[in-house]
């Protein structure tokens, strides 16, 4: 059966899920209202706003970057832990498991630095009906510089401390929330597993200063005349999030169950953390940006993928890529491609020229008309040539009546033949920055090419004592 | 400064006449500009005749620098500002524009140009001087429309004295005059000439250079003569009743509701020709209160001279149109016009126009406006000063605007035949470039 639903629940672990959505804790999972209403939307989890003692936040609180046109490709937040009474918080979470039996409420947690008071901490959110507890070792900013939060989590030590603290109580898993912002993620993740836990949650926000008011000097966001640094979060982090939830998951000395945030904003961000071996996603910005809603698609998309590649379960495909991330030295160094340029599709905008020329190996050129030469820079014409003769060349308004139709060399496809761009593929690198830059799908694609080597990688090449020749 | 620049616009005009596209707002024109792909050696800059560097003003747009966008912009083209509004960019820049191959709308480009030049003029921003030094050498520009404007800024830019002589009262030429006021107020072609007064060209108004002893006068006075003056008067009808006086030629017309001295007309029109010219009388004639417009043209609607958006425009101004129709003669009573008398005309096999004998019929109305062109001026410089003319065209240099008198440089109308502004702009500059380079190398 090809269309049969796959099944995405999640055993998390012994954290049951009906999917691997979870809302991080952050503002959308502020209160028991906003969770209920999130679980109603679709969200299998969530991770209760950071409980601790109470706290008193600024305004504002977050500031982000805009790319393009686009809102909130990155966002920024100072905002401490919940600023709510921890009766209250630990009231609604017994009401939320009440109400919502079968969805993850997962208590995050927060205080300071003894035995007794993560002892007690514990406690409360067991009693409270929590299915898991989130040590949160990862905050960037405020609650660190009262010994909390990122001050845990950039010291090895102090991370397993607290968490050998955490599990001599704890009757549910516990799941430690690491800080991107140390040098190594694998140390910290390391020292957790020592303390005994039983999870881990990648990554937290990254210390950002996201700009500055160029008319008031004042950074954003703006307390007052003054700011300070925050948490970054968003699409514009997921790259870094996922090299760190693969370093983490491929050393066996840290890897465990791994719940992978960070920039997760559709199934696709989803598919990728889970390949590189997470068992639930963690989302904030983009429901913070569009509302629970987006977690329709979410769940609509991947189970849609996962039919497509016949997948039953997450376990399924769950650390697939893993396998294919490697280091540099085992990369075969005679696998060449080169790209190629589908003339029928191109627009004629010549960004892949500038492109190779400027940020590349200068093997691209506009010599379709004049007649094609393969080699080295110097037998080409400059960009700087190209656009002194476009600036040189009279250009008038058309005029029917004035002008006679010409009939100029055009060439055969859409875009004039001398704005196409044509590779020198006996210089190409292959380095896909033209089918990078190209704004038309499919026009520039890197097609392989025989060398007619066998495979060597850096390693093999070490060992035969060839480093620094080349081949 | 003895300049008119300031000019208030008749409030009953300004109501019937507002902007056809109006201006963006900030947000609008940073997400309009973030779309552009910001090519290389880019096609809407090539189509340009001033080559403005579209995707350079464009992304300084996009990155907030909006001073930075209007000076690169007016560095290229001196009159950016009307450009912005008079342009066809559909045939131009927009045209050239490679979102068209991509299935996308094309970016706005006009419209970010006028963003920029808004901006510029609303924070009481000046042109720049390209050399600090003042240099003696005088050149004097006939006629102050855009052709000129371009040469007396280019060189005013470079140091030299320059003088633009103009027989009306307003500088600007067609750009004041002749815009239809929905694509470019009066006012905003006056705002835009100020800066170039302000860079310090001398404009004489009233000055018309009709004889030879003028001629040898301003030679005497000056190294170089630019002629930018353009077409001349417009075509007349000339069949009977062609001089009637409710026969007004498009160009007054124009310029009559544009200065305000007429804000309401009734009845039914008829323009004669289906130029861009004929369409904006056209559309004018509708929006000052007549009831019916329509316009006649001997041949088809495939062999207009309008754009094509013109002609769509028109259309949707509610201008009716008469193929194949040729008028013979205008009919009056002691009242006024009466009525057009008109015939069927045929095209042959060859191509070649004929009346069909015994098609005459009456068109009622109440106004004539022919828009049959504009006739060449410059005979008497041919004559005199041995400059080659060719087709009523001053012959010159195409990449210095030199005529076959070294003495004198001519650009615009006058030497294409009748374009665009943005085409006199390009021929205006390209002679300030080239003067002031014989000059230079004088001195060098």
């Amino acid at each position: 059966m090809p269309n049969k639903k796959p099944d995405i629940s999640v055993d998390f672990a012994g954290i049951k899920s009906p999917n691997p959505f979870w809302l991080a804790s952050a503002p959308p999972t502020n209160c028991g209202e906003q969770i209920m209403r999130a679980f109603d939307a679709g969200w299998g989890g969530a991770v209760w706003k950071t409980i601790g003692a109470q706290v008193t936040n600024v305004s504002s609180r977050y500031s982000s970057i805009d790319w393009n046109g686009q809102r909130m490709m990155g966002l920024n937040n100072i905002e401490l832990i919940s600023d709510r009474p921890i009766e209250v918080n630990l009231r609604e979470i017994t009401e939320v498991k009440k109400r919502y039996p079968k969805h993850a409420v997962i208590a995050s947690l927060m205080v300071e630095s003894t035995r007794k008071a993560w002892h007690t901490v514990v406690q409360q959110a067991e009693d409270a009906g929590a299915d898991g507890l989130e040590l949160n070792f990862g905050c960037p900013h405020g609650m660190s510089e009262r010994g909390m939060g990122a001050a845990v989590g950039q010291v090895p030590e102090y991370a397993e401390m607290i968490t050998a603290w955490v599990k001599e109580k704890a009757r549910t898993p516990v799941i430690v929330k690491l800080t991107p912002n140390i040098s190594d993620i694998r140390v910290v993740a390391r020292a957790a597993k020592r303390g005994g836990a039983d999870a881990l949650s990648a990554i937290n926000t990254i210390n950002s200063i996201t700009s500055i008011d160029l008319d008031t000097f004042t950074p954003r966001p703006n307390v007052g005349g003054k700011s300070s640094h925050g948490g970054y979060c968003g699409p514009a982090v997921k790259p870094i999030a996922l090299n760190m939830v693969q370093q983490v998951m491929s050393d066996p000395e840290a890897a465990l169950p791994m719940s992978g945030i960070g920039g997760v904003a559709t199934w696709r961000d989803a598919a990728e953390f889970i390949l590189l071996g997470s068992g639930t996603v963690q989302v904030c910005t983009a429901a913070m940006h569009y509302g629970y809603r987006i977690v329709e698609d979410m769940i609509d998309g991947l189970e849609n993928w996962m039919i497509e590649k016949g997948f039953d379960t997450i376990e399924a495909f769950r650390g697939r890529s893993l396998e294919k991330v490697t280091e540099w030295k085992h990369l075969d160094l005679n696998y060449k491609i080169v790209a190629r340029i589908e003339e029928s599709k191109c627009i004629g905008c010549d960004l892949c020229y500038t492109a190779c020329w400027d940020g590349a190996h200068q093997c691209i050129h506009l010599d379709r008309v004049t007649g094609p030469i393969d080699g080295h820079v110097e037998l080409h014409e400059k960009p700087v040539e190209v656009e002194a003769a476009s600036m040189s060349r009279i250009a008038v308004t058309p005029i029917p009546k004035l002008d006679p139709p010409s009939n100029g060399h055009h060439g055969p496809f859409a875009t004039p033949l001398a704005r196409i761009p044509r590779v020198d593929e006996t210089e190409c690198v292959g380095c896909n920055l033209c089918s990078l830059v190209c704004p038309v799908e499919d026009c520039i694609t890197m097609v392989e090419v025989d060398t007619g080597l066998p495979s060597q990688t850096w390693e093999e090449r070490g060992a035969d004592s060839l480093v620094g020749k080349s081949g | 400064m003895a300049t008119r620049t300031v000019f208030q616009e008749h409030p009953e005009i300004a109501k019937l006449f507002p902007d056809l596209h109006p201006p963006f707002a900030k947000q609008a024109a940073v997400i309009e500009s973030d779309r552009c792909l910001n090519c290389f050696d880019a096609p809407c800059t090539s189509a340009c005749p001033t080559h403005i560097d579209v995707p350079k003003f464009i992304k300084k747009i996009a990155s907030g620098n909006v001073k930075g966008s209007a000076l690169s912009i007016l560095d290229a083209n001196v009159l950016a500002a009307s450009c912005s509004r008079v342009c066809p960019v559909e045939v131009l820049c927009e045209g050239a524009c490679v979102m068209h191959r991509y299935n996308k709308q094309p970016i706005a480009i006009a419209r970010l140009q006028r963003h920029a030049m808004d901006a510029f003029h609303a924070s009481g921003g000046k042109l720049v001087r390209r050399v600090e030094e003042d240099r003696t050498e005088k050149i004097a520009c006939l006629g102050a429309g855009p052709a000129s404007l371009a040469a007396a800024a280019e060189l005013k830019q470079r140091g030299f004295q320059v003088t633009v002589f103009d027989k009306r009262p307003l500088p600007g030429g067609l750009n004041t005059y002749g815009v239809a006021e929905y694509k470019l107020p009066t006012a905003d072609s006056l705002r835009e000439i100020k800066l170039i007064a302000e860079l310090g060209v001398e404009f004489r108004f009233g000055a018309e250079v009709k004889d030879e002893t003028a001629l040898t006068e301003l030679e005497k006075e000056f190294d170089f003569i630019f002629l930018g003056v353009g077409l001349g008067a417009m075509h007349k009808l000339e069949m009977p009743g062609g001089d009637h006086p409710a026969v007004v030629d498009a160009l007054k017309f124009i310029e009559d509701y544009k200065l305000g001295l007429t804000t309401k007309i009734s009845g039914t029109v008829v323009v004669v020709g289906a130029g861009n010219t004929a369409i904006d009388a056209a559309n004018a004639a509708k929006r000052l209160g007549a009831q019916d417009v329509r316009i006649l043209y001997r041949r088809t609607e495939d062999h207009i001279s309008a754009f094509d958006f013109e002609y769509e425009h028109a259309k949707q101004e509610g201008v009716r149109f008469h193929w194949l129709t040729q008028p013979v003669a205008v009919h009056a009573s002691s009242v006024g016009v009466t009525s057009v008398e008109c015939v069927t005309m045929e095209i042959a096999g060859d191509g070649s126009l004929n009346q069909v004998e015994g098609s005459n019929f009456q068109i009622e109305c109440d106004m004539v406006i022919p828009a049959i062109g504009q006739s060449p001026l410059v005979e008497f410089l041919s004559r005199c000063r041995d400059l080659k003319v060719e087709k009523g065209r001053i012959v010159v240099d195409r990449a210095t605007g030199q005529t076959t008198n070294p003495k004198y440089f001519a650009g615009g109308d006058c030497v294409n035949g009748g374009r665009e502004v943005v085409d006199a702009v390009a021929d205006g500059k390209r002679s300030g470039v080239a003067i002031a380079s014989l000059l230079e190398a004088a001195h060098a």
